[in-house]
């Protein structure tokens, strides 16, 4: 009687094996580049951070701005004919473009954790509404003269609670027995966004001061033009942590994207992570909405830039999308304070006009997957 | 060696129940095949085993241990699982898909080691996916993709393996390997296949599900009759025996499905 092939059992049908030719080649070449690539951008970087320090509607050679960050950061002292000069590169520059880089970073790295938390590729930070809420919550700080208490944060802190409402909502109508269900987490977002942007129309139509409009406009368009130096301890913490504790899930959310089912036989308590990455990333998007307003693009199109250059395993894209998150936005930051100076371009416009043309083509390219061709 | 039992196992879902009392116990080292028509719960019951879902009635037992009380990490070391899910949302190349299988075992991310790699190498070539190690899983074919998943959940080093269709998207090759593969594992597997003739040639043991029902359970010469096909799956077809195996093997035509009572939507 013949019978199947017997291939015997797992353990000696594997030492039976014969040895595949290039089969013991090490894991692919971009994930040894990787601590090279990071090392790489992290170069270009401070070099990014140090020319847009010195340029700018006054421009300062990089040697001087490095005499000028050398001065301030050792209390050294400087001639009294450098004061402007040093005022400019420390009191504006210097906080406004070290907060492109946290914002840069941090919107990376939560388009990043969205787009793996609702499995969708056109997810960005602000798909959940908090942009919405946050401009909404601004607003109304500002029209209505609430938190007053806060001073010159309060409107920012207006912006925070905004976009906490709106993320709260999204959570509470997200939520089924299933927990966190992907689809409805972007539905519901999207329609929020719908409502609360109505919110702020109205408060706009009723107060119609060019203030109000002019915060609306800020708030929605974003940018770094009112960057201080109270403002960057919140966010440096916020996207450390972030990217910290995005970077330990890594291999959660590799895993996440293989599908839920999988994810809970690999041993993935799915219901958890996606609650656990919906807190972190609208804490996160939050705080960088409070201070720089919703800056689009970054966040949906970094993540998948990264992705086409290295691949799609999150730890990789984590270690090195902040970086190019925060060189991408500190080049569109200077472009948009200097390009008609002394007039400013929105954030956001420059950010869509140099990333869209760029994002495209290398889509077409490159043979690029996201959840289907 | 573990063994798999399905304890009184019962799944309402809006009211409606989709698994009733299911008892069934898969020995160590067998392979029990779930059948039976659309909608009959074999997927409901399995997504139990793998935990996806938490049983309204009964429990999952693993040699006597109810999973309900284990950690998920702590199940997934003990089963795998091919579901039905076959796309990944990103484009992991071959080897990392492969590599997620040590996922339940290692902490965080710490790298794989030489002994894990080797596995998920030799998972790659037992599965017949190792040339296709660097490509995206993404540009697969269906076939090729759930090779590659089936390689994964042996990555897990389970003891128990459950898979929902396994053969779905593989040629004929493909399919007689994995399953004489399956048969000869040495590990305690709980598999649901439409091709009964594939069935009653790899399992030890096959049960029938019809409503949510265990229907009827046993080796397949005694499972796999003119009457079952008949009354559960509304097929008039002739069961012969194969001349070489011995196994129960059916044959039918164009002009053997009947209508099914109670199952009329």
């Amino acid at each position: 009687m013949r019978s199947l092939p017997e291939p015997g059992s797992l353990d000696s049908d594997v030492a039976s094996l014969p040895a595949v030719p290039g089969a013991e080649a090490p894991p692919s070449a971009t994930a040894s580049a990787t601590p090279l690539i990071v090392a790489s951008l992290a170069g270009v970087l401070a070099v990014s951070v140090l020319l847009a320090i010195g340029l700018g509607a006054a421009t300062v050679p990089p040697g001087e701005t490095l005499r000028y960050l050398w001065a301030a950061v050792t209390g050294g002292s400087i001639s009294a004919d450098d004061v402007t000069a040093y005022q400019i590169i420390w009191q504006v520059r210097t906080p406004r473009v070290l907060l492109a880089v946290l914002v840069g970073a941090g919107l990376s790295v939560v388009g990043v954790a969205i787009q793996a938390m609702v499995r969708n590729a056109l997810a960005d930070p602000f798909v959940l509404g908090v942009s919405s809420g946050a401009s909404a919550g601004a607003v109304l700080v500002g029209v209505t003269g609430a938190l007053t208490a806060l001073g010159i944060y309060a409107v920012s802190a207006g912006a925070f609670l905004g976009a906490l409402l709106v993320s709260a909502l999204v959570y509470l109508a997200s939520r089924g027995a299933g927990g966190l269900m992907p689809l409805r987490l972007v539905l519901t977002g999207v329609a929020m966004a719908f409502g609360f942007q109505a919110v702020m129309s109205l408060i706009v139509y009723f107060v119609p001061d060019g203030e109000s409009t002019s915060t609306v406009l800020f708030w929605s368009m974003g940018g770094f033009g009112a960057a201080t130096w109270g403002a960057l301890p919140v966010v440096t913490v916020v996207t450390a942590v972030t990217v910290v504790v995005l970077r330990r899930f890594a291999r959660s959310l590799d895993v996440l994207a293989l599908g839920d089912e999988t994810s809970v036989s690999l041993g993935v308590d799915t219901l958890r992570l996606r609650r656990g990455l919906f807190v972190l990333t609208s804490l996160a998007t939050g705080a960088m909405v409070a201070v720089s307003g919703a800056i689009g693009f970054v966040g949906l199109v970094i993540p998948h830039l990264v992705r086409l250059w290295v691949g799609a395993a999150h730890g990789r894209v984590l270690a090195i999308a902040p970086l190019v998150g925060a060189v991408f936005m500190v080049w569109a930051d200077l472009v948009a304070r200097t390009l008609v100076a002394p007039r400013e371009l929105p954030l956001g416009v420059i950010t869509a006009l140099v990333g869209v043309p760029v994002f495209v083509v290398l889509l077409r390219r490159r043979g690029y997957l996201f959840g289907g061709r | 060696m573990t063994s798999l039992l399905l304890d009184g196992l019962s799944v309402t879902i809006d009211g409606a129940a989709v698994v009733e009392d299911l008892a069934l116990a898969v020995e160590a080292r067998q392979v029990v095949g779930l059948i039976g028509p659309n909608g009959s719960g074999k997927t409901t019951a399995l997504r139990c085993v793998y935990r996806a879902l938490r049983p309204t009635g009964g429990a999952v037992r693993i040699d006597g241990k109810d999973l309900s009380h284990m950690p998920l990490r702590d199940s997934a070391r003990v089963i795998a699982a091919l579901t039905q899910e076959g796309r990944a949302d990103l484009d992991f190349t071959v080897e990392e898909v492969v590599a997620l299988g040590r996922a339940p075992h290692v902490r965080g991310n710490q790298a794989l080691s030489a002994r894990e790699r080797e596995l998920c190498r030799r998972a790659m070539a037992r599965m017949e996916v190792l040339h296709l190690a660097s490509r995206g899983v993404l540009s697969l074919s269906g076939g090729e993709r759930q090779r590659v998943l089936v390689a994964r959940a042996l990555v897990q080093e389970p003891q128990v393996l459950v898979l929902d269709e396994p053969t779905n998207h593989l040629d004929l090759h493909h399919q007689i390997r994995l399953l004489s593969m399956l048969k000869g594992s040495g590990l305690t597997v709980l598999v649901t296949l439409h091709d009964l003739n594939l069935a009653a040639s790899a399992c030890d043991r096959l049960a029938v599900l019809s409503h949510g029902r265990l229907v009827a359970y046993g080796p397949p010469a005694d499972v796999v009759t003119e009457e079952l096909l008949r009354e559960v799956f509304g097929v008039e077809a002739s069961v012969v025996t194969h001349p070489l195996t011995g196994v129960p093997q059916v044959l039918y035509d164009l002009g053997s499905a009947t209508t099914m009572e109670g199952n009329v939507a």
